[in-house]
């Protein structure tokens, strides 16, 4: 017997509804059929997620989701998401499986720091006027200065990326999102002067093209690995960890395993793709230098090396390790970063916020004295140009954003990639699914997307009276907390509004 | 409010205007430090009265040899702390308080003292460091460990004189006309709060050299956080203080000349940058990669006074008026014209010299 109550309801104004069936074909997950009978649409609202899909095709707009005002009785201890999940498990006996970020109302440390501007002492600079600078070198810089025998400095510069501004797109498989999805990232990054990043799909024959805009990733499952592969990018990443999964590793089924996914990621049709939990030649931070060593024997050391983790306790040691493993890029993945699946109790309930991790990380590394040999990256979470700047400040030397990019190509954050029937396109291997995402349509919201920030990122430089980027790097005295305490005000090396 | 209790610089960043000006004489001639306090002077309202001061080089030759500590004391026992110090880790060549006529318009000084040092060899070879090295460390031991005592000038046959006032007053309290040298800076501080701390006031110094500054930098937090990964302490908050700090780094540490370290604190443009000729593109390109926590942003006009020579330096857009000047052997810089016509009011070659790009003025021989 199932116990579960719907979620959602659906609300049909027959009055508007002309029965054109539209939400019908709409919809992936069969909520909406026509009963001949009645003449009328009805909804099996068990299957509704939320996406909005219908919603918006609806030509006579009447549709609207709600949520369903039938609730447990009230219970301050027992949530009726705590008593649905019993039922789901008491039910099936299985994990429960859900995707992106994570949903709980954990503390947003975005949303209490306050950015600061110039009054009198100091003039704030009209970005339409004057040049304001964006562009972002990401490696290590830490050169000994050389000179040749006239005296003239040598540029012994490591490999570096170079991006028009402080923002990438973050690593995200093919096989978790759909070919026009990954299309429309590579066009979008190609147009806007920085990075995509594969995650740990391989990259496919198509994208090679864009490959001078690309990262290419190699994980635990080493899929789509090869020699060309890791060639065909700007720098390699590391995939040790994601903040919506830390410790976990991934698991495409065997039903997604099919034409050219199977192929890209040089994995048996059909077969399951499981990416271990650890790397399993990487048990400790040695180990990892020697992956670090490998991939750039592997590349003529001519490709800065990323090394993406998750936010967890304990990571300024652990960001301090990689820094001397001879990587030149750290990206650290918040807890509220984005997944296409993840067991829920991992995605709720492990690793920590990346404002916290970022500031502890850029800290440690100063006192170490070795900030300058790595750059940092910081993912999960960054929603607006707001979160792009109040990073920067923090220390990042630039941000990666994944679920933000997927909505600006229509996500709608039902949170239901693990279905694998994503309505929009995106997290679905369905060819009439992904058939929804123009490519070319998606890459041209990216790039609006992201011009749109960018001029509101210099719109604030402006008005602190910085012009360009790199003086707002660590430029902590920028910030101010709202409503923290005092170890959170400490931790984040800010001090309090008003002081 | 005594330097104790009104510790307010350190405590928090506190942004001032200003007024700038140096004279240089290129053939090495020494001239009073009276003309500095002429040219100052008529900048009277870009300073508030809370904070003036001067550096002058070439004026100690008796002691060229020898690193001039000088230093403020704001309680006895500061004193002995400091003298305990000096005598275990130099010899300490000659010491005297530091004449002064008092004013009504300079109150509250410290004790006002200065050391004739040379790094006792011992010491100097135990710490396995180049002299200069050790006289820094030093420098910034004193200021960051012994409470009440702060040294503000440390370089050889130059010193800097500062007080809590308006700088012509301040230049006469020192007595700097009985003072020559062939290069003197000079500064009068607007600071936004009253610190009435004397160790606050221009010109800031490590070694010999000094900066003066007007402006108040947007990026300073930023720079603080890159250049106190290299040991140094910024104990004052102020954005002079960083700049000093900086220019230590990149061009005695790091070897970098003048031009090169301007070339990183006030950086060309990437469109600038795009336009070079290949070779200078990649070495233009190299430094702003390379040392981007460095970049000072926001406005600033700065005179970096240094054994035998004087930078002057605009922030890039050109926030802040300085002006440059020429005769016969002289070569004056000053927030204002006026400010150079007061000395020489035959001035020619008068110029604004264009933001980020540095001037460089040489005594010849030197």
């Amino acid at each position: 017997m199932d116990y579960q109550i719907t979620e959602f309801l659906v609300e049909r104004d027959r009055e508007r509804c002309t029965v054109c069936r539209q939400c019908e074909k709409q919809c992936a997950n069969g909520v909406h059929h026509y009963d001949s009978k009645l003449n009328r649409m009805v909804a099996d609202e068990t299957k509704c997620v939320d996406c909005m899909r219908c919603t918006i095709f609806c030509p006579t707009h009447a549709i609207r989701i709600v949520k369903n005002p039938q609730t447990f009785r009230e219970n301050a201890g027992w949530l009726s998401e705590n008593i649905q999940d019993i039922y789901r498990q008491a039910e099936t006996g299985g994990a429960l499986l859900s995707s992106m970020g994570c949903p709980k109302p954990y503390p947003i440390y975005w949303d209490k720091i306050l950015i600061g501007a110039s009054q009198v002492t100091n003039p704030s600079i009209d970005p339409l006027r004057e040049p304001m600078e964006t562009k972002t070198f990401l490696g290590n810089k830490h050169c000994p200065i050389e000179r040749d025998k006239d005296g003239t400095i040598v540029p012994n510069s490591h490999p570096l990326l170079e991006l028009s501004l402080p923002i990438l797109f973050s690593g995200m498989s093919y096989g978790s999102i759909s070919y026009n999805a990954h299309k429309a990232l590579a066009m979008a990054a190609e147009r806007l002067g920085t990075f995509y990043g594969t995650g740990e799909g391989g990259l496919h024959k198509d994208f090679y093209p864009y490959g001078p805009h690309t990262i290419v990733q190699v994980a635990s499952g080493r899929f789509g690995v090869e020699p060309a592969y890791l060639n065909a990018g700007a720098a390699i990443e590391i995939k040790m960890g994601q903040g919506a999964k830390p410790g976990i590793g991934g698991h495409l089924p065997g039903s997604k395993m099919v034409g050219d996914i199977a192929r890209t990621r040089m994995v048996p049709e059909g077969s399951d793709a499981i990416s271990p939990a650890p790397h399993h030649d990487i048990y400790s931070i040695e180990d990892l230098r020697q992956l670090v060593s490998i991939l750039k024997e592997a590349t003529g050391y001519t490709k800065p090396v990323i090394v993406k983790v998750a936010a967890v306790h304990n990571i300024s040691a652990i960001a301090s390790g990689i820094a001397r493993s001879g990587a030149d890029i750290i990206t650290i993945d918040g807890f509220r970063g984005g997944t296409g699946a993840a067991p829920k109790r991992i995605r709720d309930n492990v690793g920590i916020p990346v404002e916290l991790a970022l500031a502890a990380v850029d800290k440690r590394l100063r006192n170490e004295g070795i900030r300058d040999r790595v750059s940092l990256v910081v993912s999960g979470s960054i929603r607006s140009s707001a979160d792009v700047v109040k990073a920067i400040a923090l220390g990042a030397d630039a941000v990666s954003i994944a679920t933000g990019a997927l909505i600006a190509l229509g996500c709608h954050l039902c949170r239901t990639c693990q279905s694998g029937r994503c309505n929009w396109g995106i997290a679905t291997q369905r060819p009439d699914l992904v058939a929804r995402l123009d490519p070319e349509a998606g890459a041209q919201h990216l790039v609006n997307l992201i011009t749109g920030w960018k001029s509101e990122v210099v719109e604030m430089m402006g008005g602190m009276g910085i012009n360009s980027i790199e003086a707002l790097r660590g430029n902590r005295a920028m910030l101010r907390g709202i409503g923290l305490t005092q170890p959170e005000l400490e931790i984040l090396g800010i001090s309090h509004a008003g002081a | 409010m005594t330097g104790e209790e009104g510790f307010l610089e350190g405590r928090e960043h506190i942004p001032s205007g200003c007024a700038i000006s140096g004279l240089i004489d290129r053939s090495g001639r020494r001239f009073s430090g009276d003309a500095a306090i002429r040219s100052i002077s008529v900048m009277h309202d870009r300073s508030n009265g809370l904070g003036g001061g001067f550096a002058g080089y070439g004026i100690y030759p008796e002691y060229k040899d020898f690193y001039a500590f000088h230093l403020f004391f704001y309680s006895t026992d500061a004193k002995k702390q400091t003298e305990a110090y000096l005598d275990e880790y130099y010899d300490v060549i000659n010491l005297s308080k530091i004449p002064v006529t008092r004013t009504k318009a300079i109150t509250d000084e410290p004790l006002i003292w200065r050391y004739f040092v040379a790094p006792s060899p011992t010491k100097l070879a135990e710490s396995q460091l180049d002299e200069q090295e050790f006289v820094v460390r030093s420098a910034i031991h004193i200021n960051s460990t012994i409470k009440g005592a702060y040294l503000f000038s440390s370089g050889k046959n130059m010193g800097v004189f500062k007080a809590v006032g308006y700088p012509e007053d301040v230049g006469r309290f020192y007595r700097l006309d009985e003072y020559e040298g062939y290069c003197w800076t000079a500064h009068g501080r607007y600071p936004t709060n009253t610190p009435g701390w004397w160790g606050g006031s221009h010109p800031f110094a490590l070694l010999d050299t000094t900066v003066v500054h007007n402006g108040e930098i947007s990026s300073y937090d930023a720079n603080r956080r890159a250049i106190e990964m290299f040991g140094y302490r910024c104990t004052l908050s102020t954005d002079t203080e960083v700049i000093t700090y900086m220019l230590d780094y990149l061009h005695r540490r790091k070897g970098l000349s003048f031009k090169e370290t301007a070339q990183i604190l006030a950086a060309p443009f990437w469109f600038e940058i795009e336009h070079m000729p290949e070779k200078e593109k990649k070495l233009a390109t190299y430094l702003r990669t390379t040392y981007s926590s460095f970049l000072v942003t926001g406005p600033f006009s700065i005179l970096i006074g240094f054994t035998g020579g004087l930078m002057a330096l605009n922030d890039r857009l050109k926030l802040r008026s300085l002006v440059s000047g020429s005769k016969g052997p002289m070569t004056y810089f000053a927030s204002e014209e006026a400010a150079i016509r007061a000395v020489e009011p035959d001035v020619e070659n008068l110029t604004a010299p264009r933001g980020g790009e540095p001037v460089v003025v040489r005594v010849e021989g030197m």
